[in-house]
């Protein structure tokens, strides 16, 4: 529709202008260096002003004692010592690592495997795949909200409605989100009932799997399994890994629902304290800025750490068809 | 699926099973959604007592009472978040336009290094800027005040959400380039051809773009609770989070029955379009 009426426009702006067609394809040439950067100019701006010098000035502060309250021009160079605070004196520090690990090593594969499994159950062309698929994208669009991790904390409490379905079975439950060995577990599967959107991206993997490589492992007498191993998973891998990379950096930065679970405390006993909260804690709420861009560096370098972990290790595991190759 | 010959009977019964688990799965799927809904309308007595996923008496009085639990008024909440929502998809939509169509169609200097650079802000988690980020928006006397809502809005006027850049950038590469000649050959300036060739094919990715703009912006909460302070100028999300704060438990009623009106713009975006967002998720990899 709008391919017919684009160049009708143009043609009619082309007579109405003055420019003669030579001086006109000219300025093209040689003119669009400017209108490249005139295009360019908010994102560059952007660049500079909202990620460059924001994370200069962060990687300065991190070597400083600054505090919101005293001016940027009396803060105190303290070298090393937010670093060393961090890795030395903080046992808060080394706790919330270890409570971001935790979360992503096991949230990251299991919301993978359900996402994996429910998209091979989902990949056969029928009527009413359409709505399964909607249906089971939905908690990927609700679930990062304040709203939704208000109803998780509820659902797992004394008497929310987890513990009214273990009754039905006489089991009695605990007070899930307010005990400290399982407050992160609710975090988990909140995390892992949002399978939807790496769901909807395996199935469309799974739908560039050539039928002809199933017919030809049926042919050589492969079962289910066989088929599922030697061809589904090879074919799927650089979705997989895509998949991985993306859950994961996604997985480091949980912050919502921890903060709804624990009131921004990062309890009980700090079992909820996400590396993110405890991040905005230290800037935030005590406000040691010069503390928190420590940690955010951190952060950042282990993000970046294991991004090229994901894909040195790639190579070993990832199989490139020739057509994905290309 | 016409390829299934129906004298053949076992593929059929494996399909039954396959949807009876695929309807388990939605059951296990939906449930905290329609629990939400049920407490949302059920006394302050049955929250406690009633387990079951409906009220035996419809009690509608928890929305009242939670529009009205604070000082202000959730209607002011909600306005402020469809503010902030709203503004933040015009600076996404305009910004990453201009940006991809740079990227996507015009030659200049050290265009594949500033490509490289998008690409590489892709990855770049928010969390690890907010607190240079918030030093200078206060450097600038622009945090608190009367407006306080300009350090959430300006980020999206100057094109940092990369992810909007490359999927523009990737939708305006199908865009045939003999538009783009036709145009030139007619006289048009490399703003001739965005306006009347690249502008008005590239609304499927604008729409793209405004839908998930508006769903995470509608949704975040993370940037909101730290430039936000007075009550006035909560958006709902933060305003959410004074029902946790007040432990008492009469407010559960309202609490939930302020969740569901929250989650109803999105719900709302979802069920016009759900396949739009999902197909959106599919050729981008978007995350939600």
């Amino acid at each position: 529709m709008a391919l017919t009426t684009a160049p009708d426009r143009t043609r009619r702006t082309g007579p109405a202008g003055t420019h003669p067609a030579g001086r006109g394809s000219g300025r093209v040439r040689h003119g669009e260096g400017p209108a490249g950067y005139v295009f360019l100019s908010p994102w560059l701006i952007g660049l500079m002003g909202i990620t460059a010098i924001p994370m200069l000035l962060s990687l300065w502060l991190s070597f400083t004692d600054y505090d919101i309250l005293t001016p940027l021009s009396e803060v105190r160079w303290v070298g090393l010592a937010n670093y060393e605070r961090m890795f030395t004196a903080d046992p808060a520090y080394w706790h919330a690592v270890r409570v971001t690990l935790t979360f992503a090593l096991v949230a990251v594969p299991l919301k993978l495997a359900a996402a994996l499994g429910v998209a091979l159950l989902l990949n056969r062309a029928w009527r009413g795949v359409g709505l399964f698929r909607a249906l089971f994208y939905l908690p990927s669009l609700l679930g990062g909200s304040v709203a939704l991790a208000i109803v998780w904390v509820n659902m797992f409490n004394r008497d929310g409605a987890f513990n009214s379905f273990l009754a039905l079975f006489g089991v009695e439950g605990l007070p899930w989100a307010s005990d400290p060995d399982w407050a992160l577990e609710t975090l988990m599967v909140l995390a892992i009932w949002q399978f939807g959107a790496p769901m909807v991206i395996f199935l469309a993997g799974l739908k560039q799997i050539p039928t002809d490589l199933y017919e030809a492992a049926s042919v050589d007498g492969a079962g289910t399994w066989r088929k599922f191993r030697a061809v589904t998973l090879p074919m799927l891998s650089p979705v997989i890994f895509f998949n991985l990379v993306l859950e994961t950096i996604h997985g480091f930065q949980g912050f919502t629902a921890a903060f709804v679970l624990s009131h921004g405390t990062g309890g009980p006993v700090d079992s909820t304290l996400m590396y993110t909260l405890k991040l905005y804690i230290s800037g935030f709420t005590d406000l040691e800025m010069g503390y928190a861009s420590a940690m955010a560096w951190v952060f950042l370098a282990a993000i970046a750490l294991i991004t090229a972990i994901f894909f040195s290790t790639g190579r070993f595991w990832v199989h490139y068809s020739d057509g994905e190759s290309s | 699926m016409t390829t299934l010959a129906p004298a053949r009977r076992r593929p059929g019964t494996r399909q039954a099973v396959r949807l009876l688990i695929l309807i388990a799965i939605v059951a296990v799927v939906l449930y905290p959604l329609v629990w939400m809904l049920g407490t949302s309308v059920k006394s302050q007595e049955e929250i406690v007592n009633n387990i079951g996923l409906l009220p035996e008496r419809f009690t509608p009085g928890n929305y009242r009472q939670g529009w009205v639990n604070f000082d202000v008024g959730f209607g002011r909440f909600f306005l402020n978040s469809a503010t902030v929502s709203l503004l933040t998809v015009v600076g996404n939509a305009l910004s990453c336009l201009l940006a991809a169509y740079a990227f996507a169609r015009l030659r200049f200097r050290l265009r594949r290094v500033w490509f490289t650079v998008m690409i590489g802000t892709l990855l770049l988690p928010g969390h690890v800027l907010i607190v240079p980020q918030y030093i200078l928006f206060r450097s600038l006397g622009l945090v608190g005040g009367d407006w306080p809502y300009l350090p959430l809005l300006i980020p999206h006027f100057l094109a940092t959400e990369a992810f909007f850049v490359f999927l523009m950038v990737q939708f305006m590469r199908g865009i045939p380039r003999e538009l783009d000649e036709a145009a030139k050959i007619d006289g048009a300036s490399a703003f001739g051809v965005f306006r009347h060739v690249i502008l008005p094919l590239s609304r499927p990715a604008l729409v793209t773009t405004a839908i998930f703009s508006f769903i995470w912006t509608w949704n975040d909460f993370f940037r909101q609770l730290v430039y936000l302070s007075k009550l006035d100028d909560y958006t709902v999300p933060v305003a959410l989070t004074l029902f946790i704060d007040s432990t008492s438990q009469s407010a559960v009623g309202p609490m939930f029955a302020m969740s569901v009106l929250s989650l109803l713009p999105v719900f709302l975006f979802f069920l016009a379009f759900q396949r739009l967002l999902v197909e959106g998720i599919n050729t981008s990899g978007i995350k939600g």
